[in-house]
């Protein structure tokens, strides 16, 4: 038998075997092209448990975030050292009830890592979740809709052109204040944070979906949806959003990490939270001044930020193969 | 390339001219008093004549008029006096700082040096590092070095510079005591043992930086690569006989530098951007940290110069990178 004949045949016996198998859905195929990515599983088991443990931890843990000693107690209880420190260090002080030690105000690290953890990824998940709006809809107006894509485009490009940091940093201490005022010192800078950071990274979003749009909308399908008489706005959310999600979604897991980082360097310049809410930025700031005395307690919270971080990248990046199909089934 | 050049050049004034505005309104829109800080005992008349004095008394689009005036036409006097000792600026208005009641651009000079040789050097010491890992991993993808350098890269963009800015002090300047924790801006060069100083305290701040844009760039270099590597002419050019260094070295890699050039030009503002955290980290006294400081200040003159500045910085280096793609492919015509 020759070379090409074996192909056929083996060609013949593969599409034989495709049409015995059964059906499989779409989600199943990026399920299983996800799984195969070793780096995007690691990261979402460790991006779960990160976020189990933030969430659940202060339910189950014993000490209390905000719990400042006073009296006696003070004394006894500050400058705690973590307990593997008892390793090299025998004679250092440290209790078995506070696993990662105590600051110089008494707190629990531990109780605390936990709670900055809730704010900085509800920081992240939430200035996510507000970017990602701005640049869908940016981007879908301006695909679609042809007369508003070279204002909208050339406003994209501006914002690119904006100096990000230094503006994000001016508009934080600004509008601190009035904000403050209005909603309450925590609330007010939760919601000037996300906005800001949602102003300004909207963007790439903006640009990908806007190309996607601008292929989707040359569609046989768009067209037989248009020539029955479907609305512009049916159009967008019937047909063309679902084809453009995959796109959305990974840059919504690349946002949470950019959005974390920002809030981060934020409260690390001072320009964030209050120091009596703190989050993984903020307490690697406060942190920075005793480090050479205790730094444990700057290595903990940014060891969290990296490790968030990473985890939210692979996923990304997992999620990015498994999303696209012409990469799924190789 | 020449009208394309100059139609870019025109294009970006507006652009620059509309970020001015944006600066200027987010700096107005802001509900803040520059005199805030000044003691109650001091009566309101004379609050007035401060505000005046700080050339508060006209309305929003006279003095964003003033201070344009005063950016483009003279600040350039300014430095063309510098520079000839002519006097076409003598008795010119200039943007003044509240802090310091100077010249902000005076300011600005002074701290620039230390920015650019931090910067500067760690985007440098990046290239060089970045370049080599970016070509080998692609030559032998999928191998345990492109692996390494894969996870290498992917930790480069997640741990942010606070971070390891502080580790690397905790652990050489803490520990092992290797390298200073504080950039000294007075030291001056001048024997072989200032030298070796300024060598040990610029190690640090440079390291972090580069971590992160080795990160970028090796990356970049790679994907390049491996567009390159499975090309016509790669293979037209293995059978011609050519060794395999030529075939990488010169062939390949020329190709793939087009678009890792113009990334390198895109990099650098946002470089400046960055340098802001690092330089706060190792307390080293440049543009960044000067920034910082105007703003705990409200500091506004500074603020919206340095900030515009920055601004520039992002338009100009665009404009670099376009037309150093249209010069290094001869493929892409604008015109």
């Amino acid at each position: 038998m020759t070379d090409a004949a074996k192909d056929t045949k083996l060609q013949h016996s593969s599409a034989q075997t495709e049409l015995a198998a059964p059906p499989r859905s779409q989600w199943r195929d990026i399920w299983d092209q996800f799984k195969s990515h070793r780096g995007a599983l690691f990261g979402s088991c460790l991006f779960f448990i990160i976020v189990l443990g933030v969430v659940v931890g202060p339910f189950v843990y014993w000490n209390d975030a905000t719990f400042v000693p006073t009296g006696r107690d003070f004394i006894k209880l500050r400058d705690m050292r973590p307990i593997y420190h008892a390793l090299w260090d025998g004679s250092a002080k440290m209790n078995w009830a506070y696993p990662l030690g105590t600051d110089n105000l008494g707190r629990d690290t531990l109780a605390r890592l936990m709670f900055g953890g809730r704010v900085s990824l509800a920081v992240g998940l939430a200035a996510m979740i507000l970017a990602l709006l701005l640049g869908s809809l940016i981007g879908v107006l301006a695909g679609y809709f042809r007369k508003l894509d070279g204002l909208l485009m050339r406003m994209t490009d501006l914002f690119l052109a904006l100096p990000l940091l230094p503006m994000i940093l001016v508009a934080a201490v600004l509008f601190r204040e009035a904000l403050s005022k209005a909603i309450g010192p925590e609330g007010g800078v939760f919601v000037l944070i996300v906005c800001l950071i949602g102003i300004t990274s909207w963007m790439p979003t903006a640009r990908i979906v806007r190309g996607d749009v601008l292929a989707i909308k040359e569609r046989e399908f768009v067209l037989a949806a248009r020539s029955i008489g479907t609305k512009p706005g049916n159009i967008i959310t019937r047909h063309i959003l679902p084809n453009v999600m995959s796109p959305i979604m990974v840059s919504a897991t690349l946002g949470i990490a950019t959005a974390i980082i920002t809030e981060s360097a934020l409260s690390f310049l001072g320009f964030g939270f209050p120091p009596d809410f703190p989050t993984w930025g903020r307490l690697l700031n406060d942190a920075v001044d005793r480090m050479t005395l205790f730094p444990e307690r700057v290595v903990w919270p940014g060891i969290l930020i990296s490790l968030t971080v990473l985890s939210v990248n692979y996923l990304g990046d997992g999620l990015r193969d498994a999303l696209d199909p012409r990469i799924r089934g190789r | 390339m020449l009208t394309f050049t100059v139609r870019r050049l025109i294009l970006a004034v507006p652009t620059l001219l509309f970020i001015s505005l944006v600066i200027f309104l987010l700096l107005e829109l802001a509900p803040g008093d520059p005199m805030a800080q000044v003691p109650l005992t001091v009566p309101p008349e004379v609050k007035e004549k401060m505000r005046l004095a700080l050339g508060l008394g006209e309305p929003a689009p006279i003095r964003f008029w003033k201070w344009l005036v005063q950016f483009f036409w003279i600040e350039p006097q300014v430095l063309v006096d510098h520079v000839f000792g002519t006097s076409f600026s003598e008795g010119d208005l200039r943007v003044i700082s509240w802090q310091t009641r100077s010249p902000v651009m005076d300011i600005v000079v002074q701290r620039l040096p230390q920015t650019l040789s931090v910067v500067g050097t760690a985007y440098i010491v990046a290239i060089l590092i970045a370049l080599p890992i970016g070509i080998y991993s692609a030559y032998r993808q999928y191998s345990w070095f492109d692996q390494l350098g894969t996870f290498v890269s992917m930790v480069g963009f997640s741990v942010p510079p606070f971070f390891s800015g502080v580790l690397v002090i905790v652990i050489f300047s803490v520990q092992l005591g290797w390298f200073p924790s504080i950039y000294d801006t007075t030291l001056k060069v001048t024997d072989w043992d200032s030298f070796v100083k300024q060598l040990q305290q610029m190690v640090m701040p440079v390291m972090v930086l580069a971590l992160q844009i080795t990160a970028q760039l090796s990356r970049f270099m790679r994907a390049s690569m491996l567009d390159n590597l499975n090309q016509d002419y790669v293979r037209t050019a293995r059978a011609k006989g050519i060794g395999e260094y030529t075939v990488v070295m010169v062939h390949v890699l020329r190709n793939s530098m087009i678009p890792v050039v113009t990334v390198i030009a895109l990099g650098i503002p946002s470089i400046f951007g960055g340098a802001i955290i690092t330089e706060q980290v190792f307390k080293v006294n440049g543009i960044g940290q000067l920034l910082i400081g105007a703003i705990q200040a409200n500091d506004l003159p500074m603020v919206q110069t340095l900030t515009f500045i920055f601004a520039v910085l992002i338009v100009l280096f665009n404009l670099i990178a376009d037309v150093l793609y249209g010069i290094l492919d001869p493929r892409i015509r604008y015109d």
